[in-house]
């Protein structure tokens, strides 16, 4: 039993190694900005999740029961990298000198980050008919 | 005896990872490439030091991870927030 749980702790390991290393080859060899945000966004991120995966069940194989601290760092760390995603590809979006460049949206609307017409003040709500 | 090998192979992963981010944190040309590299760097410390926690048993380093983990998030959006407009707290 300690074996099998050996194992499945080394092909973690081995897991996310390759996949943080995959993330960081990614961010270094795409060319362009939004490209690179793919690599480290997927790839490093699920290579710290096995990792710390792995941890979680070592300490549960030490019996020091399955701890908690790994799986909150995995759940913040899941939560937080599509924000920082979203965040650097505004910023990628605003320092494109030409837009238009750009892919199209396929609406008569711009890219959303650049649309900068009036809101309206009220919301349009939808009524139940029968008032 | 295969968790030793398998955690020195994390170790050295990691570890090229952190410099391949360093040398696109120095080559990076726009300034979202390099707040990119820094996020990504400190995503593979937090893991570095997971796996640290690992090779000495102690589950004591976890909190530092978890806070390494808190203040990357934080100042990449602090940092493309500045980018984007120009003020972090408006």
């Amino acid at each position: 039993m300690a074996q099998v749980m050996d194992i499945l702790i080394a092909a973690l390991l081995v897991t996310g190694g390759i996949f943080a290393l995959i993330g960081s080859a990614g961010l270094l060899k795409l060319r362009d900005g939004m490209q690179r945000l793919h690599a480290p966004t997927k790839g490093t991120t699920v290579g710290v999740g096995t990792a710390l995966i792995a941890s979680s069940l070592h300490q549960w194989q030490l019996g020091a029961g399955l701890s908690l601290q790994e799986i909150l760092i995995v759940l913040f760390l899941f939560i937080t990298a599509p924000l920082t995603a979203l965040f650097l590809s505004k910023v990628y979006l605003h320092s494109i000198a030409d837009r238009s460049t750009l892919p199209p949206t396929g609406r008569d609307v711009p890219w959303a980050t650049f649309d900068t017409a009036d809101e309206p003040d009220q919301p349009v709500l939808p009524r139940r008919q029968n008032d | 005896m295969i968790l030793t090998y398998a955690l020195s192979f994390a170790f050295g992963c990691f570890g090229l990872s952190i410099l391949l981010n360093l040398v696109r944190l120095l080559r990076g040309p726009a300034p979202a490439d390099r707040i990119l590299a820094v996020d990504t760097m400190v995503v593979n410390v937090v893991a570095l030091i997971v796996l640290y926690g690992i090779a000495t048993g102690n589950p004591i380093h976890f909190e530092a991870a978890i806070l390494f983990a808190m203040t990357g998030f934080l100042s990449t959006v602090a940092l493309s927030k500045y980018l984007l407009r120009g003020d972090i707290i408006e």
